[in-house]
This record gives C-alpha cells, structure tokens and sequence, in this order.
C-alpha cells in the first residue's frame, strides 16, 4: 500500500473523484426509481446503459451529430426502449416473487449484452471529439471539460426528477403507487400505467448518461458489467428511491474509486469499493440518509 | 409408490448412463463431462437456492476456492489433488460458514442477500487477480501428470465421465436422503415462510447457515473437479458474476427446489450452448449466453417453476381434470 503520496496526487485524486461521482450519481437515478416504485430490482440497468452508450456512439461516430445534441434522440429512445422490455418481459411477472423478477431481469441483461456482442463485436468504441482535449486547470488539478458537464447532467437530471415526483401529477401518482399500490387504485390512479412511466423514466435518464459519458468513456458489450454494479452500490449507499442519497451515494463510491485507487496496488481499490459495499449491505441496508423503516 | 423408490430411480439411471462412452465420440464425451460438472454445481446450489429459498448469486466464490486449492496445492507442492479436495473443503466449509454467519445474523434476505453475494464473488475476483503466486488474472495451468486415478488425471475423457457420474449420483442420492430428514424439512419451512418457522422453533439462521454451508462445499468440491478437467482455473472463469449465475440457470430452468430439476435443466441446456458455441461461436459470438438469456427470460415468463413443475403440474392436471387444481407454491414435487 501506497501511503506517501503528495497533496497534489490526494487533490487530483478528490477533484476526479467528485467528477466520476457524478457519472455514478447519474447513471444510478434511474435504478433508485425502478426499485423504489416497483420494488423490482432491474439487473438489466447496467445492459440498457450499454444500449444508451451505443446508440449516442453511432449518432456520433457515423451520424457526425455533437454528442450533447444526441441527446435529444438518446432520451426518447431509451424511453420507449424500457417501456418496451417492460411491457414484454417484466409487467407480466410483476406479482411473481422478487427471486423470479431477478432472474428474468438477469435473463434480460444476458440478451442485451450477447446481442451486442454478436452485432457490434467486443472492441472498446470510443469517439473523439473536440471536447475531449477540453481541461480546465485549478491550481494542480486538471478537470476534463466533459467530464464536469457530466457533472452538471447529474445534478440537474436529480433535480429535474425530484421536481417532477414533486410536483406533477404524473409525479404524485407514481409516488403514490410506490407507497401503496392498492391505495393508489383505489384513488382513481391507473398503477400499471404509472409503473410503465416510472419504469420509462428510469431508462431515459440512461439515454441521457449515454450522451452525456460518450465524449470521455468508452462503449463495448460488456461495459454494462461493471457499471451495472457500480449502480447497485450507489442504490444501496443512497437507500432505494432516495434521489438525494443516490446523488450523495455516487460521490462516495466515485471517490473511493479514485482514492482507492490512489492506495491500493493493481485493480485492489475495487475490493475496497465491495468492501464498503457490503458492510453497508450489513449495517445499514436502508441507505445513508434514509430512516429505517419499520 | 415405496420409498426406495427415488433412490432406485437414481442409481437405476445413473448405471444406464454409464453406457453412454460405448456410443459418443470425443466431442460429445466432452460436452457428456460438461453436463455433469453443470448438474453437480447446480445441484449443489439448489441446496441454497432450491430448498432454502435463498438465492445466492455468488456460488462462484466457493467453485473458485475448490480450483484454486487444488491447482496451487498441485502446482506448488506437487500434491496429490485429493489431499488439495480435503483442503479445498476445508477452506469451502469454512468461508461459507463465515459468510453464512455475518449475512444470515444481519438477516439479510431476498435481494440483498443475491447483492451480497454478487458483490464477494466479484471482489474475490479482483483479489486473485492481484495475486501472483495465484498467477495473478491469467490464471494458472496445472501439469498433465499422466492417467492415473492418484492424481485424479485421466487420458481420456471417459475417466472424467465416469468420476463425474459417481458425483452426480451421490450429489442426488445425499439430496433425496436428506429430503426425509428434519434439516430439509426446516429449510423449506424457512424458505415458504421465514418468521412461521421461527415461531414453530425452527433455528433459521442456523439451518441457513449449514445449507450455506453444505451447497458451498459441494460447489467447492465441482470447483475442483473443473479445474481437474480443464487443467486451468482463471479468475473469471471460476469465480465472478458470470459463473455463478450459470450455476443456477440450470436449477431454475429445470427446477427449483427438487432433486431432478438442476440434472434436467444441465441435461437441456449445456448440450444446447456447446452446439451453438461450436457451430455459431466464429461467426455468431456470444450465441450461446443469449441462449441461455432467452431460456432464462422464457422459463420466468411461462414456467417459472421450471421444467419439473411444469410437468407436475400439467400431470395434475391430468389427474384431477375436474376438481380444483391443487397447485402448492413450488408446484408439486417430483420425487
């Protein structure tokens, strides 16, 4: 282990910690959603933000579109694209026990993943853009321009799905449907179409992290692997459905990320960031912020 | 029907299956050996999964300690690999009774139980990968010593098979033995329904413990086989995400929770994805896990108590065609 490091290695290690925070923060929305409504827990989250990552690097890299214009295609079509692995594989099995609701999702995930690979084969994808040169310097420590737009799309895409669950109807009845579904019929709200919505929703913030990850990350089959983790740990961290806490979740796993890796030899740091991980699984399954439920 | 029934049936099947190197050629032989390594490991996750209704998504970690033992013990002191089978099951027995204790005392369940799992047999993933006298991430060969049964190598493949059959049988006669015992009967009443079975007196988190235990020492023991077999263990190729959750595939598209279903869903399923892998592999890669993809996504959606259950309960049914079908919750037992 590495403990002698200087404070300009620690301060880029924080500052590039913050940024992959963010990415975290914002590709873990849309799974706090799924689970926090539908009490379904997508393991295919990490295969449809591989979908997303594609589909912005094909606009990209063949349709010579900006990526931070794709997105404007990347949303809606990841929108509809959840609606519609929804509306074929997972509303039919919705009262089916949470074990068999996992399978099939993982079933799912096998799909996608395999798919691409038979279609896109297993090379890393990756454009360049005149972004990626971008860097803003403070003091010691560099930030990448696309990488701090990422953060930026984080925030405002928590926010924007705080203010929507807050204050529109649609919001309302997806919250409600997420408290007590039977309730929430009984009121006049249509449950399934609102877990369609909810469901939708949580695929589109995936279009959006595809945009937003696709000037500064990499694209193949199986990036959803890896990430599709990342996401789990920053639910958990955060408590499922707590948007708040899966911002704050992502920056602790984005920084133990980087200072991990600052640390530990080799890919060790990723031990650290199961470590932490399942302790959390352990002692405090309900999140970070969120109150134990009775 | 009497009760030694079962057991008839099994080494009944298990003798007519020893004929089969009579028949097939070396790549059938070699998908035959595959099968029964996949119906071992998912028989013993069926243990876990199966009657305690406690997905683990993980049982790769114990598969991985089984090969690791064995091919560093083998590598590094030229042991013999059934004195590295006893260290492989001691090591086994004793991480999954740690793992047992610390998960099942925190009364992790359901899904987080499944996201525990995942997340240690990922970190021992990245553990070994960092470690080189395990050969760091490509793994390690083991030396081809010569056909000898002293070091569980053979020339053939029909020595594997047959080793692989007698573990079969006996995975399937320990499973059906214990079905009429107290231990089984308490897991599956933890498993229908947890709290009911702790106020009947029913020591949950210890029967979950030694169901930890015991599917974790048997994968642990198909660890070692494997790595026999193959003669390499790699990082992902024994433990991690993938692995494991081929593992329980076949138990849960052949059957959860009965003695038959993970035998009938590695039977279906392995010939099916080493013919696609072979025929398609070049050309098409990645053919045979969208199989396994769509046949997972299929069995949730249609049959979700798999193959087993679908025919129990059509043979129901069958039976009862008037009355009122009488369904229990994992859809009859087939014994």
């Amino acid at each position: 282990m590495n403990f002698n490091f200087s404070g300009a290695v620690l301060s880029q290690a924080i500052a590039s910690g913050i940024m992959l925070g963010g990415l975290f923060a914002l590709i873990s929305i849309g799974l706090t959603l799924i689970w926090g409504v539908m009490k379904i827990i997508n393991f295919a989250q990490g295969e449809f933000l591989m979908v997303g990552l594609y589909l912005a690097y094909f606009l990209v890299a063949w349709g010579h579109i900006d990526p931070y214009i794709t997105i404007l295609v990347t949303v809606p079509f990841m929108f509809f694209f959840g609606i519609g692995i929804f509306r074929a594989t997972i509303s039919p099995i919705l009262k089916d026990p949470v074990m068999n609701q996992i399978m099939l999702t993982l079933g799912v995930s096998l799909i996608l993943q395999n798919l691409a690979l038979m279609l896109f084969s297993a090379n890393v994808q990756s454009v360049h853009t005149r972004y990626a040169t971008w860097n803003i310097h403070i003091g010691p420590v560099v930030i990448s321009a696309p990488q701090l737009i990422a953060l930026f799309g984080s925030v405002i895409c928590t926010l924007a799905v705080w203010y929507f669950l807050k204050t529109t109807d649609s919001g309302r009845a997806i919250r409600a449907s997420a408290q007590n579904p039977t309730a929430a019929t009984l009121m006049g709200i249509d449950v399934p179409r609102t877990y369609l919505l909810a469901f939708g929703l949580g695929s589109a913030t995936l279009g959006l992290a595809g945009s937003l990850m696709i000037p500064f990350y990499y694209t193949q089959p199986t990036v959803g692997v890896f990430l599709g983790l990342i996401m789990f740990i920053v639910v958990v961290l955060g408590g499922m459905g707590n948007l708040v806490g899966c911002f704050v979740g992502g920056l602790v796993i984005g920084l133990a990320e980087t200072v991990g890796a600052a640390v530990f030899p080799g890919s060790l740091a990723r031990v650290f960031t199961f470590s932490i991980f399942i302790i959390f699984l352990l002692f405090r399954p309900q999140g970070v912020l969120s109150k134990r439920q009775t | 029907m009497s009760l030694k029934m079962p057991y008839i049936r099994i080494l009944v099947v298990g003798a007519l299956i020893c004929l089969l190197p009579l028949v097939l050629d070396t790549f059938y032989m070699h998908i035959a050996v595959l099968v029964l390594i996949w119906a071992f490991l998912a028989c013993a996750w069926n243990i876990i999964g199966g009657y305690a209704g406690q997905h683990s998504l993980g049982n790769g970690l114990y598969m991985g300690i089984g090969a690791y033992t064995v091919a560093y013990l083998v590598n590094r002191f030229a042991l013999t690999p059934w004195v590295g089978l006893l260290v492989a099951i001691a090591l086994s027995a004793a991480a999954a009774a740690f793992i047992g204790w610390i998960v099942f005392r925190y009364a992790l369940k359901g899904a987080y139980f499944a996201l525990v799992t995942i997340a240690l047999t990922e970190a021992a993933v990245y553990v070994v990968s960092n470690i080189p006298a395990l050969g760091g991430a490509g793994g390690m060969q083991m030396e081809y010593r010569g056909n000898s049964l002293a070091y569980m190598q053979f020339a053939g493949q029909s020595g594997y098979f047959y080793m692989g059959v007698l573990m079969v049988v006996f995975i399937l006669l320990l499973t059906q033995w214990y079905k009429s015992k107290r231990f089984f009967y308490q897991l599956i009443a933890v498993r229908e329904n947890e709290d009911a079975a702790e106020a009947l007196g029913v020591d949950t988190v210890k029967a979950k413990i030694k169901a930890n235990v015991m599917s974790g020492v048997l994968c642990a023991v198909g660890g070692v086989f494997y790595a026999q077999y193959f003669l390499y263990v790699g990082p992902r190729s024994v433990f991690g995400e993938v692995v494991s959750v081929q593992i329980l595939i076949y138990a849960i598209v052949g059957g959860l929770g009965t003695t038959w279903g993970p035998v009938v869903g590695a039977v279906l399923l392995v010939p099916l994805s080493e013919i696609a892998r072979g025929q398609l592999g070049n050309s098409l890669p990645g053919s045979q896990l969208l199989l396994s993809g769509v046949v997972m996504v299929l069995t949730m959606l249609f049959m979700p108590f798999g193959i087993i259950g679908a025919v129990a309960r059509l043979r129901q049914r069958w039976q009862h065609r008037s009355a009122t079908p009488l369904v229990d919750s994992q859809g009859g037992e087939a014994s």
